[in-house]
């Protein structure tokens, strides 16, 4: 109806149109232009704050000192690289050394034995927490589906569900540490105990995110939907793939994203603690080390965490909207 | 009668030349060239304090290379979790309180075999006190021509401060960095020689705390914490190792009033500790990393002290110690300043090498383990005997000297860098130079724990 009418009175199309252009435009200007403000008075005022704190390691680092110290890392970066390349060139004329001297000798290139740039230590980082991530989902997923499907389950599982819901990594991790240096005892361990345990601290707290929101999106399936799979006879497991999957992507999804988000501040934390190799070590390091860049170095630390903290929760933003077949719902 | 001792007598040539055989028969086996390591890529730990400076010396001077050894160095949070660390494997060796490795052995804290071939300095500790307890402590100290306090200052001049306190029904708190380390024995010793009973252990009553009869309560607080624990106010004064009593100066919030060298001179501080395990399977490795340690202390102190400022850069990366430069740098260069200003020619603060610093020796285990009975840390009489044959299951100059004299087959170093081991029975000669003048012969531990006013004698239980 409305479009007929339109095309009547095509003097009445061409100021709404401009109308929304104007509305889109301002829009994208205000969502650029008020973020930036916001910034730039957060940086003024930290900058002004910063000059006031007096700390026993000197004044609190502004923007600048933190900036400076990014370059700083940056170059010992790169300087760390040279020593690497050098040591690989020393220990291949050690071992051809050797080689001459000991026919049976086996060479092994091992890995560069200096200290972890910054960098360095933000691959680690990410390693260890998308592991335990991972780790949490492929337990949390389908136990968060047979708790769903099951309410007898789910009433047995509540309690124990929501005692380990809030407890603080720190609880966890001497418990793992003990458990991990006891179980876990090889010769030429794959991976190093330290990374074990704050892998497995991450997964322990970032796991019941992920299994209350799949358990939630499992049972709240719409009768219809759930009438559809009777009528049909579809057994437990076309069930599970034809319904149950499909409908609760969306919350499930959100719990992916509600449990990486605590599985990157557990991280930190527990690398803190665990003295495991990592952004958090980096922290603590510094925090040690006393010096009188250690707080700008802190701050950059802060900086980067807290970047990488964003990127991880609009990566699985993205995913979610990827997978969710209906855009609409649930997603902010 | 007669004829029983002579039996006896013959009995004990028989012995000593089997003895002196067996040693010959080791000196021919030492002889062989020493193999590669068996184990080649390393982990060790070490806490943020200058002397930790052998192991990152070895490691930036290519000592560890050398060996064929891969090593990486790991900071910890604390001693609790360095000597966990090397406990279960996580770490293959670290930097220890000389305390650790004996009390592990005997099963005080947690119950592992640790050993130590290799002492890595002397001295490098001093006491600290918040600038308000300095502000008390100072008119009791008797004052130079020029107007600075006297040295060495005694816990004479600290006790009123502490009677004050403890008039006023206010505790007097003070830190130290774990319960059998070096730190705590010397902040006890000091505070014990000025009259101020620093408190009792009684472990077999579950008591760990060391607070039994406390005119001062001692707590633990890793080093670098220290200056922020002590500008909190949790605490009045600490006894750790460097830089974190420069650092006090610097920050200005406390005042470094002793160091452990006036303590007791040349006091041996912190060791290497590997598990005896390790030492079992990997016998090469252990070797190799001495020599490498060895050699890295002997550069340390080379030509007096003249590699000092490139050891100071070095240990202020981040990856070390940390600090700045010029904190690092004050105690390291042969000076210490004590209050701000009031800056002291101080040579052997830290000492690497010097005095046969890197040698086991039983008598320096020996009087850790006097002061752990002294404190009730060892509830109960011991024999002489008893301290003996603890102190050579933990300090293995066995070791030590297999790595020095390769060395020397080498070339990398002289024979003249090392005490003549033939004549080294493991004791020092009895040591004079302690703060109350007492006497320490490490061969009669019984009779030395009798000499002290404050403290657990022979036959006292708690």
């Amino acid at each position: 109806m409305s479009d007929v009418s339109k095309l009547n009175k095509p003097w009445a199309l061409m100021p709404r149109l401009s109308r929304s252009q104007n509305k889109k435009i301002s829009l994208w200007a205000a969502s650029i232009i008020l973020p930036l403000f916001g910034i730039l008075v957060f940086l003024a005022l930290w900058a002004l704050a910063a000059q006031k704190i007096d700390t026993s390691l000197g004044k609190f680092p502004g923007p600048i000192a933190v900036v400076s110290q990014f370059s700083a890392l940056y170059g010992e970066h790169q300087a760390e690289r040279v020593k690497a390349d050098a040591f690989y060139l020393r220990q291949d004329k050690r071992n051809a050394e050797r080689l001459v001297k000991d026919p049976n000798y086996v060479v092994k290139i091992r890995n560069y034995t200096g200290k972890e740039s910054f960098l360095d230590q933000i691959v680690t980082s990410l390693i260890t927490v998308m592991s335990g991530f991972f780790v949490a989902a492929i337990l949390a997923i389908p136990l968060g589906i047979a708790i769903g499907l099951n309410k007898p389950l789910n009433m047995a599982f509540n309690p124990i569900i929501q005692i380990f819901k809030p407890v603080s990594p720190l609880a966890w991790l001497p418990l793992v540490t003990m458990v991990v240096s006891a179980v876990y005892v090889s010769d030429d361990p794959l991976v190093s105990k330290a990374f074990l345990n704050s892998m497995i601290t991450v997964s322990l707290c970032s796991i019941w995110p992920m299994v209350i929101n799949t358990a939630i999106g499992v049972s709240t399936i719409e009768q219809d939907l759930k009438n559809v799979s009777r009528v049909l006879r579809l057994s437990t497991y076309m069930h599970i793939k034809k319904i149950v999957l499909p409908s609760s992507i969306p919350m499930i999804f959100t719990g992916m994203r509600l449990s990486l988000g605590v599985a990157w501040m557990v991280l930190i934390a527990a690398e803190m603690l665990a003295q495991s190799p990592g952004l958090g070590k980096f922290v603590w390091d510094e925090f040690q080390n006393g010096s009188s860049e250690s707080l700008a170095r802190i701050m950059a630390a802060v900086i980067v965490i807290g970047f990488i903290g964003f990127l991880l929760d609009k990566g699985m933003l993205k995913l979610q909207q990827l997978v969710s077949w209906d855009k609409a719902k649930g997603i902010t | 009668m007669n004829s029983l001792r002579k039996c006896k007598a013959v009995f004990t040539t028989a012995m000593i030349s089997t003895l002196l055989s067996s040693a010959i028969l080791s000196t021919v086996v030492m002889a062989e060239p020493l193999g590669y390591p068996e184990k080649e890529e390393l982990k060790f730990g070490f806490i943020k304090l200058t002397d930790m400076a052998p192991i990152a010396i070895a490691y930036e001077n290519g000592y560890f290379e050398d060996e064929g050894l891969y090593v990486t160095i790991e900071a910890q949070a604390n001693w609790k979790v360095l000597l966990d660390g090397v406990i279960d494997g996580r770490l293959d060796g670290a930097h220890m309180l000389a305390g650790q490795p004996l009390a592990a052995t005997m099963g005080y804290g947690t119950k592992a075999k640790i050993v130590t071939p290799f002492s890595m300095d002397l001295n490098g500790n001093a006491i600290t006190v918040s600038n308000s307890i300095w502000e008390q402590m100072k008119v009791n100290i008797p004052k130079q021509a020029d107007g600075k306090p006297v040295h060495p200052i005694k816990a004479d001049a600290l006790k009123p401060v502490v009677d004050k306190y403890r008039d006023q029904g206010k505790a007097f708190n003070m830190g130290m960095v774990f319960p059998v380390s070096t730190h705590n024995y010397e902040l006890r010793y000091w505070l014990a020689a000025g009259g101020i009973h620093p408190g009792f252990y009684a472990p077999h009553k579950g008591d760990t705390s060391g607070k039994l009869d406390a005119e001062v309560l001692l707590s633990v607080t890793p080093p670098p914490q220290m200056p922020s624990t002590l500008e909190a106010g949790t605490i009045y004064g600490y006894c750790v190792g460097e830089p974190w009593n420069q650092q006090a100066v610097f920050k200005n919030i406390g005042v470094p009033v002793v160091t452990d060298y006036e303590i007791w001179k040349n006091n041996p501080e912190k060791v290497f500790g590997l598990s005896e395990s390790f030492i079992k399977k990997y016998p090469n490795t252990t070797i190799r990393l001495t020599r490498a340690l060895i050699r890295a202390a002997y550069w340390l102190d080379e030509n007096n002290n003249a590699n000092r400022a490139k050891a100071v850069k070095i240990l202020s990366q981040s990856n070390y110690v940390g600090a700045d430069y010029e904190v690092i740098a004050n105690s390291m260069e042969g000076t210490f300043e004590y209050e701000k200003g009031d800056k002291r020619q101080a040579p052997d603060f830290n000492v690497f090498f010097r005095y046969n610093a890197t040698y086991p020796y039983y008598s320096d285990a020996i009087w850790y383990l006097t002061q752990m009975r002294r404190w009730g840390q060892i509830s109960e009489d011991k024999s002489d005997a008893w301290y003996k044959d603890l102190a050579s299951q933990v300090y293995r100059p066995d070791i030590y000297q297999k790595a020095a004299n390769s060395l020397v087959k080498d070339k990398l170093m002289k024979a003249s860098d090392f005490p003549d081991f033939t004549k080294l029975d493991g004791y020092r000669a009895p040591q004079k130079h302690f703060i109350d003048n007492i006497v320490y012969d490490g061969r009669t531990p019984n009779k030395y724990i009798n000499k002290f006013a404050i403290g657990l004698k022979q036959g006292d239980k708690i």
